[in-house]
């Protein structure tokens, strides 16, 4: 449904994304993630039409978008982050307005707008259609953005940060909504939230400093998390650098350290990547008949990867800009 | 076509709501007006429309930008630009839609000074053919103004600066022509003649028809309007 290849965007002598290549498949909701100001809105930009890419080449429904851009921009849907709207008009008004421009008939007009406020809770209260826009709350004027986007029924919806500025139970609604969408539309939406990501799509392409940093299901990034993996404790029934010792010689360890934790010793076990010393620990403390109250992993989770490689990646854009100017 | 007049229709429904509209016009039916009064509904002048279309071709020159400032710089500044070059419409259409909503809003103004002609005919005998051959300029002016407000409109997102801007373009075409013709030497004062709009525009008002006027104005609407989509365009690619 959307194939993008080695996509380049130059704004004058900042370069804002770097050949990102994906592909999006039919009824899939992904959600670009990335920092502010890592390239999510200028790829919204260039897939919708707004901008042209400085090179590469993308395609959305079948249609490239340089070169037969009316036909993307008929089968596309775009919320844009702010969801610019025109004050001084109503919401029923500029709807039809909408509708309009996207060709549907005039007879069919005020069905589609009924369907559309419907789905999207702008019904009720009853006087929500003839209000003007201007005088709407960030989350009713994101309502009505949606319900613009979905006027014309198009197959690809592109939302741009479609929950910022909602409050939890608007986000809640709204995140239900984007997951009603599919199969019948495919969805791309952006976010910097990663639980929001998490919770609403199920394909995420992390992006950072312009480029595509990480690609895949949630579960396949999970499985790319990689990282030192830490066994914390809780232990009592003996000295600390006795304990301190015992936990050092235990395979696989890299580091370990004690703290005092009331009459207990807390103790923070470091082993290699994906490592699980749970069981070595446990089997040290019964061995000396040492007193074990609290056995935990902690392992890096998607957070930590998503802060790691958006930091890393900063890291080398800063670099990179460094070495051009 | 279809989608030009749908955002037409938007753009002339836009002006019912704002209040800058609404005091262009009042300025101007009373600017009109108090022209209209002082310079000819006098006992003894002659009862000639030439002087009061003259007086409202001059007025235009301040009027049309204030109408026009917002067309596009509003939508830049808005970030509905966004909203409206992702729609299925092509700047060509977004161009000729809001350049004809504001020509309807210029037609309507020019409705109201009617009211003139009336009370003419009522205490005199006003010459038809001026009066008709007055609005078929005041009509191909606006044309043309109006397309200059529509270009000045595209070049920034600030809408003083794109009534400032087109204010100027039209003065350098209405104020400082006709003084060029005078004070300059040849060839510059040859080319002002040429560039004069008020030149053209009294042929008209005197109740003559001039081919090369109507070729003029309706040239440099065409010639404006091209340099706006251009200029729309052009956006994309910044």
């Amino acid at each position: 449904m959307i194939d993008v290849q080695k996509l380049t965007k130059w704004y004058g002598r900042v370069l804002a994304v770097d050949s990102i290549s994906f592909h999006v498949d039919k009824g899939m909701i992904v959600g670009l993630l990335g920092p502010n100001g890592a390239g999510k809105s200028t790829t919204m930009k260039v897939l919708t039409c707004f901008q042209p890419a400085s090179s590469g080449r993308a395609s959305v429904a079948g249609f490239d978008v340089l070169s037969q851009s009316l036909e993307v921009r008929k089968n596309v849907g775009y919320m844009p982050e702010a969801v610019p709207l025109y004050p001084e008009m109503r919401v029923r008004e500029f709807l039809a307005f909408r509708a309009a421009l996207r060709g549907i008939a005039a007879r069919e007009r005020a069905r589609e707008i009924d369907r559309v406020a419907e789905r999207c809770w702008l019904s009720q209260p009853e006087n929500m259609l003839n209000r003007r826009l201007g005088e709407l709350s960030r989350g009713y004027k994101q309502r009505v953005g949606l319900a613009e986007v979905l006027l014309h029924n198009p197959p690809v919806l592109i939302l741009d940060e479609p929950t910022i500025g909602l409050d939890p139970a608007q986000i809640r609604a709204m995140r239900d909504l984007i997951k009603s969408l599919t199969p019948d539309h495919t969805v791309i939406l952006s976010s910097h939230i990663l639980a929001e990501v998490e919770q609403t799509c199920n394909h995420i392409i992390i992006i950072a400093g312009g480029r595509i940093a990480a690609n895949g299901t949630p579960a396949e990034l999970r499985q790319k998390v990689v990282g030192p993996s830490r066994v914390v404790a809780e232990v009592r029934g003996c000295e600390q650098a006795q304990l301190l010792e015992a936990a050092k010689k235990l395979p696989g360890v890299i580091d370990a350290e004690i703290s005092p934790h009331g009459n207990w010793h807390r103790l923070l076990i470091r082993g290699g990547e994906n490592s699980d010393l749970r069981n070595d620990v446990f089997q040290m403390a019964a061995g000396r008949n040492w007193q074990l109250r609290e056995l935990r992993r902690e392992v890096a989770s998607l957070e930590d990867f998503f802060v790691q490689i958006t930091y890393q990646q900063n890291l080398r854009t800063g670099q990179r800009l460094g070495a051009t100017a | 076509m279809t989608k030009t007049l749908v955002l037409a229709r938007r753009e002339l429904a836009s002006y019912f709501v704002s209040p800058m509209a609404y005091i262009v016009a009042a300025l101007f039916l009373m600017g009109s007006g108090g022209w209209f009064f002082s310079e000819i509904f006098r006992q003894g002048n002659e009862a000639s429309l030439r002087v009061l279309f003259d007086g409202m071709a001059m007025m235009m020159v301040a009027a049309v930008p204030l109408l026009t400032m917002k067309l596009i710089s509003d939508e830049l500044r808005s970030g509905t630009i966004e909203t409206l070059m992702t729609a299925p419409v092509t700047e060509v259409e977004i161009v000729l839609g809001k350049f004809l909503g504001v020509l309807a809003l210029y037609v309507i103004l020019l409705a109201g000074t009617a009211v003139y002609l009336v009370l003419m005919a009522l205490y005199g005998q006003p010459d038809a053919g001026v009066a008709v051959m007055g609005y078929v300029g005041m009509l191909l002016l606006g044309t043309a103004f109006i397309a200059v407000g529509v270009f000045a409109s595209t070049l920034t997102r600030y809408q003083l600066v794109a009534a400032i801007i087109g204010i100027a373009v039209l003065a350098l075409f209405t104020l400082v022509m006709p003084w060029m013709v005078r004070t300059a030497s040849a060839p510059l004062n040859h080319l002002a003649a040429r560039l004069n709009v008020m030149a053209y525009f009294q042929d008209f008002s005197r109740g003559t028809f001039d081919s090369r006027g109507v070729v003029f104005f309706l040239g440099s609407a065409v010639l404006f309007l091209f340099l706006s989509v251009k200029t729309l365009e052009s956006r994309r690619w910044r």
